[in-house]
């Protein structure tokens, strides 16, 4: 060992001797600069601007952070909630007068439905209210087992998945599979749920006109072609379309049959959200997809709330279990969230049965929806917005006053006129600052199964009259 | 190597009404305000927030396990490529082979390869009511959990320590729920509508005004799901511009919630005032990045019980520090409202602390009340801007009314204003069970994290594969219990997660320790090395301190 320590330190020696002058003078300069550098004192780039203990509790001292919340003045509309005591049933008690109800989502009047209410009472004694933990711990009941099945055998799917809050749905779906990075065209007219999905996944959103499918073909042929030339990048970019059955904020439905062949001509694929279509379009009520007679295995997801026809709380998503068993793991209002109550659960059942037995309802819906629209065609001053057999018509004002607050007090005080008069109605709700593209103000009317003609009259002259005495 | 903590040095601080020499000496990081008198549960003084570290073969042997696994699961992949090895994962349809993958394969790789071999042990179905004891389907699979079928038969009578039922309110008794099912007659399951629009009830406007009063402020609102309370209530307090300053640990809702808001975003340790006073100081002393710009607000997120470690915030201090910088404090007691606290109002109550000093108070209706939602309350400037700007009151459905009226008489119970002393029972049932639980699981020799009054107990295991035999032992005891890995926790620190309740009896806890203790010693997971009695079982009582 020492012999070979020698014999290396030999060896230096002979090539300090053997090495060129300059070599000699370049190393001694290097070493010298780096003893140097060493022991310099080092520079920070902060130091020039680091401050004094003295100056930060100044700073401290002197910051004034803003409200927490900014004042509300006590006029504002939005703050005036109606008061319904008693249920919201087909006759609604509004701030103490009993009105007929053309304003609650309750489309198959499954509301106050007696079989509806017997098997949540049922449900009620078996399991309790509440079921106090998510899905992967003791959450999942039977009861959610069976809902999931029959749900994917009424929309005749592989899968179906339940959440617990209609609005959590298609926010938790969306993030779950579209992440940073992925690409989705969203229609102009989608409802908050779907934008907050869209914000919570941090994808590239590009928005379309609404309804216009010349405008999404443009952006996805745009799309192509920076695709061709980035084919890495485009290889694992995932592409989605989100679109509505039918359209909360406009009442009208999407053109399916030529998203789907939009789909496969530039391989993205599709999202659709049927909260106001399931229940109440198709022949069945299956929604959109049964509309057009479009093959329910072309759409990847649907998603709907089982707050409006269903009239339960919830929502689920179903397609195939390639795609829903995926938000098992990674849908978060699913994964670390509490599960439905059981009893509303079997409510939705129940609701789930009586729309098999009697596909008749659906066909009454749709008459009562054509019948309505007829008779408010043609209010001076207002103008009918929606599908003829769209569930929840908008009314809005046919010549906007310019500003967004005077055109909602004016559709307000025909709310108010109306209300006087034992017709409820409401207006429609947004935040005006959170929407991407604000729908004008409107009065939303619903039908349901439960109104009859003499009521649609009553409703249609009140508003008529509502219109010539407010609207000059 | 592994710290010791404290509490070797220090004995707990008892929380029971006898008066103890120990509380003088645990004076360790109180800086917090006198207490009350002491009352029959106990006033606190700050905690000992034992977070005591696993010998080294412990962490080595976890590591190794995951990487033995890992190794597998390449190999299997592998084998599932070549096809020597059956694929049972869902396959994209044939029309949309040319799609981009709908999932990157290493995106899924654990899930295939390390959660699919586990995952009997999670999502359980149960097919009675979620109380102390209940019923599980019994299922199994012949295809090593890829698929499940229900044999039919049903395991009878498992005891329940993984639901969130802390005061014991789920329950069907008929006479308890005779108003919900009046309820559910009058109103039915839904409500159709949105706040702002038609479904403001006038029973929502009444449990609002309960909740104020429970908490001791001015004014709430309630909503109907409590993941959803933070996630939309949060972007409409703070926006651009807004700092807000959130705990390591915070629930997903949380993050969530300030992701949407678009404010920008800090962490700080744990648990850990230094940390957040550093942070605090920092970010008004230099403001927004780059910009300089002062910040808009600062909002301070904290959960009052965590749900992974049981721990208890530190409330006295961050409300101090809060004060000191002109912060906002966002405090989230899902875990803690009804749970703590001599009467359970929560950590508010435990601390000694007015509840107007914290700004915005958010709570559940899932846990302590056995029903569903959440609430936001605070002074009434707040509630009436939420009223106006919050997402869930213009969007989304408002609560079912039978829910509605759950939670009512489940807060008056504990309110004691339904004239029986029913709540407080329950209250004081419920911490006991927690230290009696407590002090016998450290007895043993087991490492548990948390407060000494959380009854969230989680007992940490470490090595996957002993997380899932665990489980498993447990269930053949007829056992219910509830494992958390990876990713929900640090990657070394897998735990069994016990969440106590005011219906479990004395005879149930003394079942579940009797099998812990000898699970324990079948699995090894006895890793603590704190001094412990030699006789786990004479040792009767609350005062179970260390013999050091």
């Amino acid at each position: 060992m020492a012999s070979g320590q020698q014999w290396v330190l030999v060896e230096m020696v002979q090539a300090f001797y053997e090495a060129p002058a300059y070599h000699l003078i370049l190393e001694g300069i290097l070493i010298l600069w780096i003893i140097r550098l060493l022991f310099s004192k080092t520079y920070k780039l902060h130091e020039t601007y680091k401050l004094t203990e003295r100056e930060k509790e100044d700073l401290i001292e002197e910051w004034q952070p803003d409200l927490l919340v900014p004042l509300i003045s006590k006029d504002h509309p939005s703050l005036k909630y109606n008061i319904v005591s008693g249920p919201p049933s087909h006759k609604i008690i509004v701030n103490g007068k009993e009105c007929i109800n053309f304003a609650s989502f309750n489309f198959l009047g499954l509301l106050d439905n007696e079989r509806v209410k017997e098997k949540a009472l049922m449900s009620l004694k078996k399991y309790g209210v509440g079921t106090c933990g998510p899905r992967g711990f003791y959450g999942t009941f039977d009861v959610h087992l069976e809902l999931e099945n029959r749900l994917a055998k009424f929309m005749k799917t592989e899968e179906a998945i339940i959440y617990s809050y209609g609005f959590a749905t298609m926010a938790s779906a969306i993030p779950a599979y579209s992440k940073r990075g992925d690409m989705i065209f969203v229609d102009e007219a989608a409802c908050f749920s779907i934008q907050k999905g869209l914000q919570a996944s941090r994808s590239f959103i590009k928005y379309f006109k609404h309804n216009d499918m010349e405008d999404l073909e443009r952006l996805l042929k745009e799309q192509e072609l920076e695709d061709q030339k980035n084919p890495r990048k485009a290889r694992v970019t995932r592409k989605f379309i989100v679109v509505e059955g039918m359209y909360i904020n406009t009442a009208d439905i999407c053109p399916l049959p030529e998203l789907v062949k939009l789909k496969y001509r530039y391989k993205v694929r599709i999202f659709l959200e049927e909260s106001m279509s399931f229940g109440v379009l198709g022949e069945h009520g299956k929604g959109v997809t049964e509309h057009f007679g479009v093959n329910i295995d072309d759409i990847d997801l649907i998603s709907a709330n089982m707050e409006n026809a269903v009239a339960s709380i919830g929502g689920f998503c179903c397609g195939r279990s390639f795609v829903i068993d995926h938000q098992r793991l990674s849908g978060q209002g699913y994964c670390f969230s509490a599960s439905l109550p059981p009893m509303l659960a079997a409510a939705a059942i129940e609701a789930l049965n009586i729309m098999e037995e009697d596909p008749g309802i659906f066909i009454v819906l749709r008459e009562k929806c054509k019948h309505v629209y007829k008779a408010l065609q043609g209010i001076p001053g207002l103008k009918l917005v929606g599908e003829p057999f769209a569930p929840a018509l908008h009314l809005q004002l046919e010549k906007s006053s310019g500003s967004r607050s005077s055109d909602m007090q004016l559709l307000r005080s025909i709310v108010d006129y109306c209300l006087e008069r034992k017709v409820a109605l409401t207006l429609a709700q947004y935040l005006e600052k959170e929407e991407r593209f604000l729908t004008p103000p409107s009065i939303r009317v619903v039908v349901t199964v439960k109104q009859k003609d003499d009521d649609i009259q009553k409703a249609v002259s009140c508003i008529r009259e509502a219109a010539s005495v407010l609207l000059k | 190597m592994a710290r010791t903590s404290d509490a070797d040095l220090k004995p707990p601080s008892s929380q029971n009404g006898l008066k103890c020499d120990d509380l003088r000496k645990n004076s360790c990081h109180s800086k917090t305000e006198k207490n009350g008198p002491q009352t029959g549960v106990g006033s606190r003084q700050f905690s000992h927030d034992t977070f005591e570290q696993p010998p080294m073969y412990v962490a080595v042997m976890t590591y190794l396990g995951y990487g033995i696994v890992t190794l597998f699961g390449y190999l299997r992949d592998v084998l599932r490529a070549v096809g020597l090895e059956k694929c049972h994962v869902a396959q994209e349809r044939e029309e949309q082979k040319d799609f981009t993958p709908l999932y990157q394969d290493f995106e899924n790789f654990y899930t295939r390869n390390l959660y699919m071999r586990v995952r009997d042990n999670w999502n359980r179905p149960i097919c009675s009511l979620p109380g102390p004891i209940f019923d599980l389907m019994e299922r199994v699979s012949d295809d090593y959990n890829w698929t499940f079928r229900f044999t039919g038969r049903t395991i009878h009578n498992v005891i329940n320590m993984g639901s969130y039922n802390y005061l014991g309110f789920a329950e069907n008794n008929e006479d308890f729920l005779k108003t919900v099912a009046e309820k559910v007659r009058q109103y039915g399951a839904g409500v159709c509508s949105t706040r702002q629009e038609i479904g403001n009830l006038k029973i929502h406007e009444e449990l609002e005004q309960l909740v104020a009063d429970f908490i001791g402020v001015e004014s709430s609102m309630i909503f109907g799901m409590g993941f959803a309370t933070n996630s939309m209530n949060i972007p409409a307090l703070v926006g651009k511009g807004c700092l807000i300053v959130s705990d390591e640990l915070n629930h997903t809702s949380l993050i969530l919630g300030a992701r949407l808001s678009g404010a920008t975003i800090r962490v700080f340790k744990h648990n850990n005032m230094h940390s957040l006073e550093k942070l605090l100081r920092e970010a008004v002393c230099s403001g927004q990045p780059r910009t300089h710009r002062p910040w808009k607000k600062i909002l301070i997120m904290v959960e009052g019980i965590y749900s992974m470690e049981g721990s208890v915030v530190r409330l006295p201090e961050i409300i101090a520090l809060k004060k000191k910088y002109k912060a906002y404090l966002y405090l989230d007691e899902a875990h803690s409202i009804g749970a703590v606290g001599p009467s359970g109002r929560g950590v508010t109550e435990l601390f000694n602390v007015n509840p107007a000093d914290v700004d915005v108070m958010m709570g559940t209706f899932t846990k302590s009340f056995g029903a569903a939602g959440g609430y936001i309350a605070g002074r009434k400037e707040l509630m009436e801007y939420l009223r106006s700007h919050s997402h869930s009151a213009v969007y989304a459905s408002a609560m079912s009314p039978a829910i509605t009226e759950q939670v009512m008489r489940a807060m008056k119970c504990i309110m004691g204003k339904d004239g029986t002393t029913e709540g407080i029972r329950r209250i004081r049932q419920l911490a006991e069970n927690t230290r009696y639980f407590r002090a016998k699981l450290k007895d043993m020799g087991f490492i548990i994290y948390g407060d000494d009054d959380s009854p969230v107990v989680p007992v940490l295991l470490y090595m996957p594969g002993k997380v899932v035999a665990f489980a498993r032992e447990m269930l053949k005891r007829k056992i219910g219990v509830v494992v958390v890995g990876f990713p929900a926790t640090p990657i070394t620190e897998a735990r069994a997660r016990f969440c106590l309740s005011a219906s479990h009896t004395r005879e149930m806890l003394d079942k579940v320790l009797q099998q812990m203790n000898e699970v324990g010693d079948l699995l090894c997971l006895k890793f603590s090395r704190r001094k412990r009695s030699a006789f786990p079982d004479a040792c009767k009582g609350e005062n179970t301190e260390a013999d050091s």
